[in-house]
């Protein structure tokens, strides 16, 4: 049985579902109860959880964090809500040397069963600190999962699969994306947390990304469809650790690779891939793997957005530069 | 407003003194206890101290002259109350009933933890400064919601009073309610940062402003110390909120032994801090009001240089583990960069049983 709904709603009733199974989940976060969430999408929890298990807190990243490390110990497992991507940075020690490095610390004793939502991405024409993509810390971090949902399906499902994992989850909500609807299988997950989904299959070219950018990989792959060229999409949805089996059996195929990220491209998922890629597939590409990101600036004010952020047009213009070293 | 002045049952000369709103509720036999874990205490710190010297140990953080607020505090807990420490409360540790030796595998370099917090309700070492506070208001407000009859306490210095993270933890803690005792050791002393560079007025007064009780206690005093404590868990126990207890006291020694402290403080202070030493006051009670004899005292002693000598052998006895065991514990679940890491151990003989 599917339903059609938005991601934002998607969310809402996985996250309904997991506070449902187990008892001993929590949500706390910023403005996330009787307002049900600058987004809304804990709207209706509270009333429906009541205030123990569905927290308004004090506004105070940090304390999100480090008092859900301390709930974990105690044995709950919370969802926190930080409000939006560029305020997560308050709580990064927290995130990086407690919650990260606690089941390491106590020799396995303590769980961190700790899932921190994360609005990212850009494109909803916001000031600043309301459009970055931080992902790229938390990967870094031994200790840490990082995953991404790009489809209402996998948000109904990804959210209750963090919230049942005995790792820390950092699960990255593309918010230009809440809105738009898609089908909902309310019975069959499909993939785990940790895999890649190919979205499109092709032969020619490989398009790798995660989150907002997987809507725009396959519009770049309609648009080139039309012009004779076939691209295969791969939506990573873990961005650690990355599923890079797929990537890996996609690029030997199609011998090409553009990766896809608004993030700036210095040591980000990118620069790993094509790194990995390079490693594994070196005699199979037929043009260096190549990365459409962000610019090395601060995200720009949202008037320029668009250019910043990859587009249709600079997708294809990577495609295009894969095949420039033609003999 | 609440009072700036030290709560002190036991002056440094060991004689009693009166206070308005506590009274020791301590026999003599749990007095001598107590003068017994602290020279124990003592005589361990000073043993991984030359432990340290002698290359046995990565860095010691004595503890010497905190032993009074340490020993005062550990036995105001209850078994199923669960303790947050910093890294220093050697004194704690030894109530809850952490083995000495298990304290000093995170100084010995092998493990960076050293028990299971669940079997003695005190959670391992937190380094960075005050990012326990939180960890204990949040464990709190678990025991809120499991209706325990327990209290939480967490433990840090008047330097990790400046981070964010203690004030955060103020605020949840008061704005939830929450069943926890925020314990400073004011020793003076941030490394060398001395505390008038953190707070202006005494710390307890900050409590005020969070809209709960902050009440200083003279540190090198456990009889006054123990009473406050049990006072504060008992509030939190019965849903009064948090606590903030101002432990003033000195630490005797250095930072840690890679400090020097002679650069940042004065001889004649430390002289002047030993004579208000925790253990030789509540040795003078005992002597003049318990008519305890040099045996019991030499006893004491005896069974400290016993457990310093067993402690000795046991870190003597720590190894390195399999280098392996670096991939062990940092995922619940299936990983590939730490199989990739494993393999590559293994591989390279660096690891495994091949080396």
């Amino acid at each position: 049985m599917t339903e059609t709904m938005t991601m934002a709603k998607a969310l809402t009733e996985g996250l309904r579902q997991a506070m449902t199974e187990n008892p001993k989940v929590m949500m706390m976060g910023e403005d996330i109860g009787k307002l049900g969430g600058v987004f809304r999408i804990t709207d209706g929890l509270q009333a429906a959880f009541g205030e123990d298990r569905v927290v308004d807190t004090p506004l105070s990243e940090s304390a999100i964090i480090g008092t859900a490390v301390g709930l974990a110990i105690r044995g709950y497992r919370t969802i926190c809500e930080i409000q939006f991507d560029g305020f997560v940075y308050p709580a990064f020690d927290q995130i990086v040397s407690q919650v990260a490095k606690m089941r390491k610390r106590s020799e396995g004793a303590y769980t961190m069963g700790i899932v921190i939502r994360l609005p990212f991405q850009g494109g909803i024409g916001a000031i600043e600190h309301h459009s970055e993509s931080p992902e790229t810390y938390f990967a870094h971090t031994p200790g840490l999962r990082v995953v991404s949902c790009a489809t209402p399906h996998d948000a109904y499902w990804m959210i209750q699969q963090a919230a049942k994992s005995n790792d820390p989850i950092i699960f990255c909500e593309p918010k230009s994306r809440y809105w738009e609807k898609g089908e909902v299988d309310l019975h069959e997950p499909g993939l785990s947390l940790s895999d890649a989904a190919v979205r499109r299959e092709g032969t020619d070219v490989t398009l790798v990304g995660y989150g907002s950018s997987v809507k725009t990989m396959l519009r770049a792959a309609d648009a080139a469809a039309s012009e004779g060229r076939s691209l295969e999409v791969i939506d990573l949805r873990s961005i650690a650790p990355l599923d890079i089996a797929t990537v890996e059996a996609s690029v030997k195929k199609t011998g090409r690779l553009v990766v896809v990220q608004e993030t700036p491209h210095l040591a980000s998922v990118g620069s790993e891939i094509v790194s990995e890629i390079h490693r594994r597939c070196f005699y199979e590409l037929q043009a260096p793997a190549l990365i459409v990101s962000g610019y090395h600036v601060p995200y720009p004010i949202s008037r320029l957005e668009d250019v910043y952020r990859p587009s249709v047009d600079r997708i294809l213009d990577g495609v295009d530069r894969t095949y420039a070293y033609d003999a | 407003m609440q009072s700036d002045q030290l709560v002190q049952l036991l002056s440094p000369e060991g004689q009693r003194v009166d206070h308005p709103d506590y009274v020791s509720s301590l026999s003599g036999d749990d007095i001598f206890g107590m003068f017994r874990d602290m020279v124990i205490v003592r005589r361990l710190c000073d043993e991984a101290t030359s432990l340290q010297r002698q290359g046995q140990l990565a860095l010691w953080a004595p503890s010497q002259g905190q032993e009074g607020a340490q020993i005062g505090a550990g036995w105001a807990l209850r078994p199923d109350d669960f303790a947050f420490p910093s890294y220093r409360e050697h004194g704690v540790a030894w109530c809850r009933g952490v083995p000495p030796a298990d304290q000093l595998r995170l100084f010995r370099a092998v493990s960076n933890g050293g028990w299971d917090p669940y079997a003695y309700n005190y959670a391992l070492p937190t380094i960075v400064l005050a990012d326990q506070m939180l960890h204990a208001v949040g464990y709190g407000m678990g025991m809120q919601r499991d209706k325990a009859d327990a209290a939480v306490i967490t433990f840090f210095g008047d330097g990790a009073s400046s981070q964010g993270d203690a004030l955060e933890s103020f605020v949840w803690a008061s704005s939830f309610n929450v069943p926890v005792v925020f314990f400073c050791q004011n020793n003076q002393f941030g490394i060398s940062t001395p505390s008038s560079t953190q707070f202006r007025v005494p710390l307890a007064r900050r409590a005020d402003g969070f809209g709960f009780p902050g009440i200083r206690v003279d540190g090198n005093d456990p009889l006054a110390v123990y009473e406050v404590t049990k006072q504060a868990l008992e509030r939190a126990r019965s849903g009064g909120g948090p606590t903030l207890i101002e432990a003033y006291t000195y630490r005797m020694g250095a930072h840690t032994t890679s400090d020097d402290p002679t650069r940042y403080r004065i001889d004649a202070e430390v002289e002047l801090w030993k004579h208000r030493d925790p253990i030789e006051r509540v040795k003078a009670l005992l002597t003049h009001e318990f008519a305890m004899h040099r045996p019991a005292v030499e006893a004491v002693e005896q069974e400290a240089d016993r457990l310093a000598r067993q402690l000795r052998d046991d870190v003597l006895a720590m190894h390195a583990p399999d280098a392996l065991t670096m991939f062990d514990n940092v995922y619940a679940d299936p990983h590939p960069l730490i199989d990739e890491g494993r393999l590559d151990v293994t591989e390279l003989g660096l690891g495994g049983g091949s080396a």
